[in-house]
């Protein structure tokens, strides 16, 4: 059992009319097997709490904590909180010429697991989790992403998570830009590893239509920075219902 | 690749010069019949000029070098042998110059049928002209590699003579000190049937400039001509290469890719192919790809395809130029992969496909060992 504690979060990012504060204080609280999903409207911060988890270098923490089993992330360097078991599925993820899937896979796990992994174990997980993405073997020799259609690029970040096997799993807008039935695929994958793995998922999402897919534990709404109400499962289907204009004319 | 550019391309004609057909071109052995060298003139306005003054006009010492070579004899020809010029002749004043002032050619003659590669090391100082004359006699099946290294001011005229029937790998290792500048014109001809794999590495220097020009003479003759370089802060690698397809049902693939890193590093790739009118059946392809890894850098990268003939099986071309930037950087290490290792699993995987080309084991691991050198000394910089 592991936990993911995010404790009065306050983020920035550099503008060129200096700093602009994005989070203002947000805490949140995920255990192994729970999912929570954040949704708000665009602009409230919900993919700078994403990326500031994974330490991207554009998002400067003012104050407050980030602590995985009580070890503080906000010291670790980005593929250091990889290897501690965080794992960011990308909104956009980019195209990476001169590196193949097969090998940038498995330094991955290899740099995740400390050692290489068997290579006969390896070549049958790599073709088991393609399959079940629905991604042709064929990936395995492009270039890391690139000419991938926007849907091929989320499989691919699902057939990172199946194999890479993090503790807890931050899946970015996953669900833009998926026809209906790659998000089936991709939310069955996501499903499969909370299955087996026991991960921990904070759902980014501006839609309920996911939701549908993978049930939350828990539903955070962020509004200007910070978690303006939560609840269970339930407040998403009042979400689909009543949108976000009542927090907004709060705001 | 994102962020990647096409390069201006231009069809049925030589860059920038519509009139002429690129195996038109003057040649001589004679300095004084080319013009003098100024960035006016297309073949060497994107030569750093200052830093190549001691070849374009200084005296050239073309006296015989110390040789060393394994698997294979050698023997000094004077310039006014027949062999001497049958490949190729000078294209431009430096190549002029170096051929007025060699003394002898230095011969080497491969053949048999051997896995084991000649290797050719030139003790190679001060302000230098050479010539080159490697031949593979009919059926022969061999590699020589020659080794580029030390601190030399190199003028050189390197022809290959690839008889009927022959396979070749003539692989050129530009590994030399940082203040060395190498000028080289490559000529081949390829005989009936015979395929030559040549391979360009140019990795140490402060100019180098090797253009290789292949004729493709002999009815199904083909061509692998593969270049790989690495220009760090204030470097210059220039290749024109040239691949003329005189005769019919013959083959060509070029492929070169480079990677650029620090202020200054410039690259040049100038790509041409010619399908002569009795080329028929021929069939060609040529690419330039380029990585660039930081701000300061400069590729240039120009494909030209002219086809004098209808009846071609193909003929194709490509050039990009990529940028690795802080983004790829951040989705490796997101996936737990260090930085140092991100940054090389990019450039090795990126140029890995022609050390492979090879087909050396000891040269391909001392090249990538040289690669991983290259990436250590930017991150040093850094």
């Amino acid at each position: 059992m592991s936990t993911l504690e995010i404790r009065n979060l306050h983020v920035s990012i550099d503008t060129e009319n200096g700093p602009k504060q994005i989070l203002n204080g947000v805490s949140l609280t995920i255990n192994s097997g729970e999912t929570h999903a954040i949704m708000g409207p665009n602009g409230s911060g919900k993919s700078t709490l994403a990326y500031t988890i994974a330490g991207h270098p554009r998002y400067t923490v003012d104050s407050g904590e980030i602590l995985l089993d009580g070890e503080n992330v906000l010291e670790m360097s980005v593929d250091e909180r990889a290897r501690a078991g965080l794992f960011l599925a990308m909104q956009y993820p980019v195209e990476i010429p001169g590196v193949t899937v097969s090998n940038f896979l498995r330094t991955a796990k290899t740099a995740i697991e400390g050692q290489a992994p068997s290579l006969r174990t390896w070549i049958k997980d790599v073709k088991q989790a393609m399959g079940d993405l629905k991604m042709d073997s064929s990936f395995a020799d492009r270039n890391v992403n690139e000419g991938f259609s926007g849907g091929e690029k989320k499989r691919h970040e699902i057939v990172q998570l199946e194999l890479l096997k993090p503790k807890f799993a931050v899946l970015d807008e996953t669900d833009s830009g998926l026809d209906v039935d790659a998000l089936k695929i991709v939310s069955e994958g996501v499903n499969r590893v909370k299955d087996n793995t026991g991960l921990g998922v904070l759902l980014i999402t501006h839609y309920t239509r996911i939701l549908r897919y993978i049930r939350p534990d828990f539903v955070h709404v962020f509004v200007a920075g910070r978690i303006a109400e939560q609840g269970g499962a339930e407040l998403a289907d009042r979400l689909e219902d009543e949108g976000y204009d009542r927090y907004l004319d709060n705001a | 690749m994102t962020d990647s550019q096409t390069a201006p391309h231009s069809f049925g004609s030589w860059s920038n010069d519509p009139v002429q057909t690129r195996n038109e071109r003057f040649t001589s052995t004679s300095p004084d019949d080319f013009p003098a060298v100024s960035p006016a003139l297309l073949d060497w306005r994107l030569t750093p000029l200052d830093r190549i003054a001691a070849l374009v006009s200084g005296e050239l010492d073309g006296s015989h070098a110390e040789v060393t070579l394994s698997n294979a004899e050698f023997a000094w020809l004077p310039m006014s042998d027949t062999l001497v010029g049958s490949a190729g002749l000078p294209e431009d004043k430096v190549s002029a110059r170096a051929w007025a002032s060699t003394t002898d050619a230095l011969h080497i003659s491969l053949s048999g049928d051997s896995a084991e590669p000649a290797i050719l090391s030139r003790a190679l100082i001060g302000t230098r002209a050479a010539h080159l004359v490697i031949t593979v006699e009919p059926h022969a099946k061999r590699t020589i590699v020659i080794n580029n290294r030390g601190l030399v001011n190199l003028a050189e005229n390197v022809e290959i003579i690839v008889r009927d029937g022959a396979q070749a790998t003539v692989v050129s290792l530009g590994e030399w000190d940082d203040e060395s500048i190498h000028l080289a014109s490559h000529f081949a001809t390829v005989g009936r049937d015979a395929h030559l794999r040549h391979i360009l590495v140019s990795l140490g220097g402060s100019v180098q400039r090797v253009n290789p020009n292949i004729v493709l003479n002999g009815t199904g003759s083909s061509t692998d001509a593969y270049g790989v370089y690495f220009a760090d802060a204030g470097q210059h690698i220039e290749h024109r290469v040239f691949v003329h397809h005189e005769a019919a049902q013959t083959t060509s693939r070029v492929t070169y890719k480079g990677a650029l890193h620090g202020s200054g590093a410039h690259t040049v790739w100038v790509g041409d192919v010619l399908i002569g009118p009795n080329a028929t059946g021929t069939d060609s392809y040529e690419q330039n790809r380029n990585l660039v890894l930081s701000e300061g850098t400069r590729a240039d990268s120009v494909p030209n395809l002219e086809i004098k003939t209808g009846d071609i099986a193909g003929a194709g071309h490509a050039s990009a130029t990529g940028r690795f930037d802080d983004e790829h950087l951040f989705y490796l290490r997101s996936r737990g992969i260090p930085e140092k290792e991100a940054r090389r699993l990019v450039v090795l995987g990126f140029l890995v496909e022609i050390i492979n080309a090879i087909g050396v084991a000891d040269i391909e691991e001392r090249l990538t060992a040289a690669l991983e050198n290259e990436l250590d000394r930017i991150e040093e910089s850094e």
